[in-house]
């Protein structure tokens, strides 16, 4: 795979941190979150900050734009030169001249990163009203202009569109337009297409390096994905617990890494080579879906439209012990598939049949008995568990309800915390106490605790770190060999589906357009979605783990051309 | 944006009927010959049946109701049976200085609470906040009729700037209106204040925590833009409500108030219909508060789709 290696030695420096700290306010004896940090960005360079979260990824960009929360961080030492200047205690006034016009930052979140209630063109024309003396006119032509630079279709109807009524990638371009309107020397990216999909944040990288190409502007890009890293760094610094652990050249940072944190960072990132496919646990299915469909909406009170259709026709089964991926796209119906077979909203069309029975049709009282055979791990860790609740509390909910003595759902919870590994004496503690991924571990005990048969996991990983990711992968691998669970496995991550799926069905806008054995659907794509969907993974020619190029992804792109 | 507007207008509609059958059957269905009820306790057997006639009691209760009907389209709400004379005249008479009072109490509470939350909220739990939440305590906490009695202390008795009492329209000059209706207004506007206060710097503090503010900052945009461009509009929806509802209650809640200061306002009309059993009136003043209610609802629905393009229901 082709990495960038321009040398920027003789460029103008542009951001110098040196031996920066920030500290909890009027804590100076506490534990640093930034312990000295140093840090060079050169015009036209783009720098890649990873690490996990809570490495201080992003308290670093908010010290650089003077905007930690006041009555949280502050910085305790070290320099910020911005050119040169010295901008470490510069005064809020003068952060707010710089702001935009020197420095710019774009977010993760385009959906809540803009102003819900202001039209997006005013938003971005905001910036030239603050830092310009602009006629109103002359701001409008110069946004539209910018509007345009950014790819933006039909700019003059946009313009006047508000945020809730663009897409995500197009939200992306606004932040992006609004951050680089007045040109600055600076660009700060804090994960900017992490909530994107594939295809889109292709596009917006692609953008950014179009945008940094014309305008000479540096890039302190933050991320947690490698694959990321791997197409857009110059140079790279690994960070961990407030402190840069290495600091190198892209190519030399994935072909030999010097620090053992870099080593593992890298060995947890799963490649795209779909791993082999396992014989079924037990004969039969545990659960058929046959054309099923999900229309949303369709009748109103004061108009009949004909509803959107967010799942047609779509046909699977799975064996005991087997994985089935859905993969797409946000807007593909994935989730409404995971949502209709857990009965969590109804099917207008199709059946469903888990362990032997029909259930799109039960009414909710007849369902109850039968959802202990299907139990679903959610997305956020954060939200999926009562925060009122005490662990032993949630583990044992289920099983109680469905006549389970108390002293009995207790001792199983307690094995299942081992099976989760888990102390025992996390029965009594309270899901805030637990990091995100061990929150990911107590939901699935949880799920466990019910013995099912088929386990729904709705983009169970996809909060997570990536090493964190591939402990939780591993548990769910275990847990299924241990108790020949049928799972049906929900991602957007096609490097996710190629390390945990037997099955890979492929759906875009509500249809199936692929589905078959993982490495067949992975490796040898027969549909053109398919296809785009694996070339727009970011980073899909290098086998991380193994510090060199991924020898399989070259036979198949070989394949595709 | 018609069709929501159509629509909410069209929803208040049956709360009205409902309200108007309430009201309608509240005189028909006490127990007791509404007849006596009216006529009290000396009348004789011939003012009852006179009564009755007029009042159309002797027809079938949907007879009554649809004639009943029919007057109020007209605007016709009966005559008080305590001064004989037209109910809409009456309620017209004193609905004046209730409005007027109203209004100038809204628009108080409103230029001094919003500020005062906004600042609350961005200087939160320094003094500045403090000052404001211990004011809000204590606006909550000390009865209308004592601010009102303190007030007229000071202002009227001790440095007689105003009136004691009394009431004037504005059309008989802004000043002597002004000056009679300010410490009414102050009295009522406290709990307002108050209570708009604390809902706006508990919804700004909400806002100040989303992305999109730290967007703004990052945009170099000034503190006080911060706070009422991006911050405020957002904030907007839930203290619309709470001035909507307190402009309602208002309305309705003026009695004490407008006995304190002497106002020949609703409230007083209130008062002295119920102690008088004066059904019509009363009749007439549930019509009234109830359709206030579903005005100031309604235009507090509309403004939540000015000030937030997502609300379009």
């Amino acid at each position: 795979m082709e990495f960038k290696s321009k040398d920027f030695s003789d460029a103008k420096r542009v951001l110098k941190l040196r031996q920066l700290s920030v500290g909890l306010t009027g804590r100076p004896d506490a534990d640093p979150v930034l312990n000295g940090i140093d840090l060079d960005i050169r015009a036209g360079e783009t720098h890649c900050l990873v690490g996990e979260s809570g490495s201080g990824k992003s308290v670093t960009s908010l010290a650089v734009m003077g905007l930690l929360p006041k009555d949280a961080l502050e910085i305790q030492g070290g320099l910020i030169e911005l050119e040169g200047a010295e901008i470490t205690n510069a005064k809020p006034a003068q952060m707010r001249e710089l702001r935009a016009r020197r420095i710019a930052m774009i977010f993760q979140e385009p959906m809540t990163a803009l102003n819900p209630v202001l039209r997006v063109g005013e938003q971005i024309e905001e910036v030239l009203n603050m830092h310009t003396e602009m006629s109103r006119a002359e701001a409008k032509k110069r946004t539209i202009d910018m509007m345009e630079q950014v790819h933006l279709p039909d700019v003059e109807r946009i313009y006047s569109a508000f945020p809730h009524q663009l897409s995500g990638g197009q939200r992306q371009r606004i932040m992006i337009a609004m951050a680089l309107i007045l040109d600055p020397d600076l660009l700060i990216a804090d994960e900017p297409t992490t909530a994107l999909d594939v295809t889109t944040q292709l596009q917006i990288l692609k953008l950014i390096s179009e945008m940094q190409e014309r305008h000479g502007t540096a890039v302190l890009f933050i991320t947690h994905d490698m694959g990321v890293v791997a197409e857009i760094a110059d140079t790279v610094s690994v960070m961990q617990k407030g402190r840069i652990v290495e600091r190198a050249p892209i190519r030399e940072l994935l072909t030999n890494p010097k620090e053992e944190y870099t080593r593992t960072l890298l060995a947890a990132v799963p490649n795209l080579a779909p791993r082999p496919a396992r014989a079924a646990a037990g004969a039969g299915d545990v659960i058929k879906v046959e054309g099923l469909e999900m229309t949303y909406g369709g009748t109103g009170f004061f108009r009949k439209s004909a509803g959107v259709k967010a799942a047609q026709d779509v046909n699977f089964s799975i064996a005991p012990g087997r994985t089935l991926g859905i993969v797409g796209e946000s807007g593909s119906g994935k989730s409404t598939v995971a949502r209709c077979v857990m009965r969590l909203i109804d099917p207008t069309g199709g059946a469903v049949t888990v362990a032997g029975k029909e259930i799109a049709r039960l009414s909710r009282r007849q369902l109850q008995p039968h959802r202990k055979h299907f139990q679903i791990v959610f997305q956020d860790p954060y939200r999926s568990l009562n925060p009122r609740w005490t662990v032993a509390r949630s583990l044992c909910e289920g099983p109680i309800n469905f006549g389970t003595s108390k002293a009995d759902a207790m001792a199983h919870a307690a094995e299942l915390l081992e099976l989760v590994n888990l102390p025992r004496d996390a029965l009594d503690r309270y899901p805030h106490q637990f990091s995100g991924g061990q929150r990911q571990r107590l939901a699935i005990a949880r799920a466990v605790a019910m013995k099912p048969d088929l386990l729904v996991a709705d983009e169970a990983v996809s909060a997570l770190d990536v090493s964190v990711q591939a402990q939780v992968l591993d548990l769910l691998d275990d847990v299924q060999d241990r108790f020949g669970i049928a799972m049906l496995f929900i991602t957007h991550d096609l490097r996710v589906a190629a390390q945990i799926c037997d099955e890979v069905l492929v759906m875009q806008k509500g249809l199936v357009v692929e589905h078959g054995p993982a490495g067949e659907v992975l490796a040898n794509p027969s549909h053109d979605y398919t296809r785009k969907l694996i070339e727009a993974a970011p980073g899909r020619h290098w086998d991380f783990a193994n510090f060199r190029a991924l020898e399989t992804m070259r036979a198949t792109q070989g394949a595709i051309s | 944006m018609f069709v929501y507007i159509l629509k909410r207008v069209l929803a208040t509609i049956p709360v009205m009927v409902i309200v108007a059958i309430f009201v309608f059957l509240l005189l028909r269905l006490t127990p007791g010959d509404p007849a006596a009820i009216l006529a009290g306790d000396a009348a004789t057997p011939a003012q009852l049946e006179r009564i009755r006639d007029s009042l159309g009691l002797n027809d079938p209760l949907l007879t009554q109701f649809m004639t009943w009907m029919g007057q109020l389209a007209r605007g016709d709400l009966g005559t008080s049976l305590l001064s004989n004379t037209s109910v809409a005249g009456m309620v017209g008479a004193r609905l004046g200085p209730t409005i007027n009072i109203a209004l100038m109490t809204i628009v108080i509470s409103v230029l001094l609470a919003v500020p005062m939350g906004v600042i609350a909220a961005w200087r939160h739990r320094t003094w500045v906040d403090f000052l404001v939440m211990s004011f809000s305590v204590l606006g909550f906490s000390v009865p209308v009729f004592v601010i009102g009695y303190i007030l007229i202390q000071i202002f009227a008795i001790d440095l007689r700037w105003v009136p004691v009492q009394g009431y004037k329209a504005p059309s008989e000059g802004f000043g002597a209106f002004f000056s009679r209706a300010i410490l009414p207004s102050l009295t009522l506007a406290t709990i307002y204040i108050a209570l708009i206060a604390r809902m706006t710097r508990a919804s700004m503090l909400e806002v100040l925590g989303e992305d999109y503010i730290r967007t703004a900052r990052a945009k170099g945009v000034r503190e006080n833009v911060v706070l009422f461009r991006h911050a405020l509009r957002n904030a907007a929806v839930p203290i619309l409500t709470i001035i909507g509802t307190g402009f309602a209650l208002l309305i309705s809640g003026v009695v004490v108030t407008e006995s304190v200061f002497n106002i020949p306002g609703i409230g007083r009309l209130t008062v002295d219909a119920i102690l008088a059993r004066d059904y019509p009136v009363i009749q007439a003043m549930i019509l009234l508060t109830a359709g206030i209610y579903v005005m100031v609802n309604l235009l507090v629905d509309i403004s939540y789709s000015f000030f937030d393009p997502r609300i379009r229901y």
